[in-house]
């Protein structure tokens, strides 16, 4: 079996070999499924895990603190033992609640995110689905969520759930629109929607750097727009603690919650996947055009850990805006989307077709 | 279609119901056990009715119990945060009734630390107050520079929140050798750290966003509601006890009355902040001038004031406090009523609310620095 | 304003008050509660006094009989005056209410209301504050007694 930690092409690919050799045809594709399965499974739950102590980690430093410090090395097995009082606490179910409703609500708001993380290129031949409409699945179908975090509201039997659920439907559903539309600006430029695609027309040069202004700009109202799609403060609108108690998860406990929890992390990911990939080149090294010399350094570092360097980078950005800024108020916010954001977007497609159309972008 | 038939469209069309909603006793920013009523229409707040008492524990009726001396630990748990003046108002008061001449030294002292009491209370509630509009680091700021407050009070008496410094007719011990010292590292060390609160939080887009215009109130109502302290004179109120009513050892020193005229949220925000400006300079001013002499005048064990009627005022980080005693020359007073601050300015919520939504409600409040025991008593 | 001018002016608004001032720092007041409604309202609108604070307001149980006690002031001048109302009815105290006066009336006399038991007339929401609803008795009367709660000594 070759290993390389450049090209996963020939790994998986023995990989699949090796069980047809040992499989009937149909059981060596289910064991696949199940094969990917469980790694994804290990995956979100370890990147879950990780990415809450990394939070909690990032916000004591900001706010000039240690954060957790107790269990584990400089408190790294925190968030193990969180988790496990979150499993072992009783699931209540509020009284006059929708039953079916409010249990669902919770898988579905976890399911979406399990979907979209499918299509992330981890790195070369590391990619579960690669179809031509990938950064169009990963969009529609991170968008369910909200669809878990409605029910959740409306099932709760709850007045602050249910603004809560409500502030955030229109929250998410506007700022979708920025999200999708400031990644059409780079998609102009790559003319297709496969995240292969998309990675590999960056080798000459991410996307962030070639694109002119345009992909500053679109770049920016990414960031701002993906914040308050995954309804992450500044724009944590939907749980604004201060305001609804805990908004639209307030008589949610134990696993369900921590469903809630989870999932707010691993789109807090995807998000930073997503854009990583289409600005900053997923996991293509930083490559100067034609400069062979400074490529060939840089393709030294392997492409995984370029990935899940600009995915953290990204993550610290976001993190950073959270624990520095105040909330909005939900006018504010669509104010912001619909009177702001939108009209900058629009021009800055076209501007960025003009880009293209001119040749201007590198 | 013109505005105005926009308007009457949208007012008329659909049919709207409004809702209730319990705002308390268990939520994250009433700041304790504050039950407010909301009644709203969406988000929009048509009426606030606030619920009291919760924590009432009858403190006027076991004042008339007690001895004097035993009444100044019971305004201790009114308004926690400024513990020194509340007990400060109870020995004027009862040192007028006697008239009990107080050493120099004593009003210094006590001046001295009502102003690092009202700086304490402001450094929480600006982190509080950034916690409520959802900046959560700004509460760990506050804490960070308050501790370093209550570490000098630890040092000066024993305790941290709840001092019991005051005793009628002076303070109960004298400061410690290293209070001078520490106090002045302290006002040099937060010269410093408080235009990091104007760069974290005032100069944030979202923030004056947020306060700007919110929460209005005008200096009739004001007024009229009785709303004192940084809040009444972010409306243009001049009601600071310190300047109208001197006492202690407020008449020699020169500071300004921070008076602004807006009465919104942000005004109330930044008179707070400016307020905070204003108790360094006070300290400044007397920290190397604590006069030698006795820590507490002579008193006996057993105060009996004169028959008649006591008022006093002083201005505490929230307001006026009223302290007014009926004696009739017996051991405990006939009648204590205690006028405090938030209950008062609490009455003029639902003026500033009315109108506004459920997130400005949490500014609004914020705003007036409620402290649920102050409002119970 | 010295407290003379102020006694002038109030005995022409109500000649049958009394005056004590010797006992207390301010200038004390003492009127009947059908004449108090008025004499606050002059207080307040009266171009010369203009007394637009009330800054606390309370009541006495002096087993007889009951005081209202208001302290005014005004935002403009420097006097104070202390009004005090004389309740004799004891089974059935009432007085008007001045919270369209002064607006923070309304939440001391749901106080007073709620430890004392005056009933305010014409107040628009007069429940009790700080107790329960369903609490019997007004605890800061002397004659009040609760034998559970209150430890005598």
């Amino acid at each position: 079996m070759n290993f390389n930690i450049y090209d996963f092409t020939e790994f998986v690919n023995s990989i699949k070999l090796w069980l047809n050799s040992v499989l009937p045809p149909a059981a060596a594709d289910i064991a696949g499924f199940v094969i990917i399965g469980i790694c994804f499974l290990t995956f979100i739950v370890i990147l879950g895990l990780s990415l809450v102590y990394i939070e909690r980690k990032v916000c004591a430093f900001f706010q000039q603190r240690l954060g957790p410090m107790r269990v584990g090395f400089w408190g790294t097995a925190q968030t193990i033992a969180d988790i496990i009082k979150l499993v072992f606490k009783e699931p209540l179910i509020s009284k006059g609640s929708d039953k079916f409703l409010f249990n669902l609500a919770a898988f579905i708001v976890i399911i979406a995110p399990f979907m979209a993380i499918a299509a992330v290129p981890f790195a070369k031949g590391l990619h579960v689905l690669d179809f031509d409409i990938g950064l169009f699945f990963i969009t529609a179908i991170s968008s369910i969520g909200v669809t878990g975090i409605l029910l959740a509201g409306w099932s709760s039997n709850n007045k602050y759930s249910l603004i809560g659920a409500m502030r955030s439907g229109a929250q998410i559903v506007s700022y979708e629109l920025s999200v999708i539309l400031s990644l059409l600006t780079i998609i102009v430029l790559t003319g297709s929607l496969q995240l292969s695609v998309i990675v590999e027309s960056q080798r000459d040069g991410w996307w962030i750097f070639k694109g002119n202004i345009p992909a500053i700009i679109a770049f920016f109202i990414f960031i701002i727009a993906s914040t308050a799609e995954s309804n992450r403060g500044p724009f944590d609108m939907a749980e604004a603690e201060s305001e609804l108690t805990a908004g639209f998860h307030t008589e949610y406990s134990g696993i369900k919650f921590a469903f809630f929890f989870l999932a707010e992390y691993i789109n807090l990911f995807i998000i930073a996947a997503v854009g990583a990939t289409v600005f900053f080149g997923g996991w293509m090294p930083l490559h100067i055009g034609n400069f062979e010399f400074f490529n060939n350094i840089m393709d030294f570092i392997p492409p995984i850990i370029w990935f899940f360097g600009k995915i953290a980078a990204i993550i610290f950005l976001i993190m950073w805006f959270k624990w520095t800024f105040p909330r909005l108020r939900i006018d504010q916010l669509l104010t912001l989307e619909w009177k702001y954001l939108l009209p900058i977007n629009l021009i800055n497609l076209l501007l960025m077709a003009l880009v293209a159309l001119s040749g201007w972008h590198l | 279609m013109t505005e105005q038939e926009l308007i009457t469209n949208i007012e008329t069309a659909p049919e709207t119901q409004e809702y209730f909603i319990n705002m308390g006793p268990q939520h994250p920013s009433t700041h304790g056990v504050l039950r407010l009523l909301l009644t709203l229409d969406g988000e929009i707040i048509k009426k606030v009715e606030p619920h009291l008492g919760y924590i009432h524990r009858s403190i006027e009726k076991m004042c008339e119990k007690d001895s004097y001396q035993q009444i100044v630990h019971l305004t201790d748990r009114m308004d926690y945060l400024s513990c020194h003046m509340n007990n400060e108002a109870v020995c004027l008061c009862v040192e007028n009734g006697l008239q009990l001449e107080i050493p120099e030294r004593v009003k210094v002292i006590r001046t001295i630390i009502s102003e690092l009491t009202r700086l304490s209370s402001h450094q929480l509630w600006w982190g509080v107050m950034g916690m409520d509009l959802g900046a959560i680091t700004t509460f760990l700021y506050g804490f960070r520079d308050r501790e370093l407050i209550t570490d000098i009070f630890e040092e000066t008496c024993g305790a941290r929140l709840t001092m019991n410094y005051n005793v009628p007719g002076g303070v109960m011990f004298d400061i410690h050798p290293n209070f001078q010292k520490r106090t002045k590292d302290f006002i040099t060390y937060f010269r410093k750290k408080l235009p990091e609160y104007d760069e974290l939080l005032t100069g944030n887009v979202i923030f004056t966003e947020r306060t700007k215009d919110i929460g209005y109130l005008s200096k009739e109502d004001a007024i009229s509601y009785g709303v004192t302290g940084p809040s009444g004179r972010a409306s243009g109120f001049a009601c600071d006890v310190r300047k109208r009513f001197p006492y202690s050892a407020y008449d020699r020193v020169e500071f300004k009355e921070i008076i602004y005229t807006e009465g919104d949220c942000f005004a109330r925000y930044k008179a707070r902040i400016d307020e905070m400006w204003e108790s360094m300079k006070i300290i400044e001013q007397l920290i190397d001038n604590i006069p030698e002499g006795e820590h507490k005048a002579k008193t006996k064990a057993v105060i009996k004031l004169p028959e008649g009627e006591y008022y006093q005022r002083v201005e505490t980080a929230r307001g006026e406090l009223g302290v007014y005693i009926v004696s009739d020359n017996k051991k405990s007073p006939y009648r204590v009523k205690f006028r405090s601050p938030g209950f008062s300015n609490l009455s003029a919520l639902d003026t500033m609310a009315r109108g506004n939504k459920i997130a400005d409600l949490v500014a609004t409040m914020s705003t007036l620095d409620l402290v649920i025991p102050d409002i119970d008593r | 304003m010295d407290n003379e001018n102020l006694k002038n002016i109030i005995t022409s608004v109500i000649p049958e008050c009394e005056f004590s001032a010797d006992e207390s720092q301010f200038l004390n007041v003492i009127v009947k509660p059908e004449e108090f409604r008025k004499l606050a309202e002059f207080l307040r609108y009266d171009p010369e006094t203009q007394m637009d604070y009330l800054f606390c307001m309370t009541a006495i149980d002096w087993t007889t009989h009951f005081f209202t006690i208001y302290h005014l002031t005004s935002s403009l001048k420097n006097f104070t005056v202390v009004i005090k109302v004389k309740i004799t009815d004891r089974e059935n105290p009432n007085i008007d209410t001045v919270c369209d006066i002064w607006k923070t009336a309304e939440f001391h006399e749901r106080e007073v209301y709620d430890l004392f038991g005056i009933k305010f007339n014409n107040h628009p929401d007069l429940r009790r504050i700080l107790l329960e609803d369903d609490w019997v008795g007004y605890p800061l009367r002397k004659d009040y007694k609760d034998e559970i709660n209150i430890v005598e000594l």
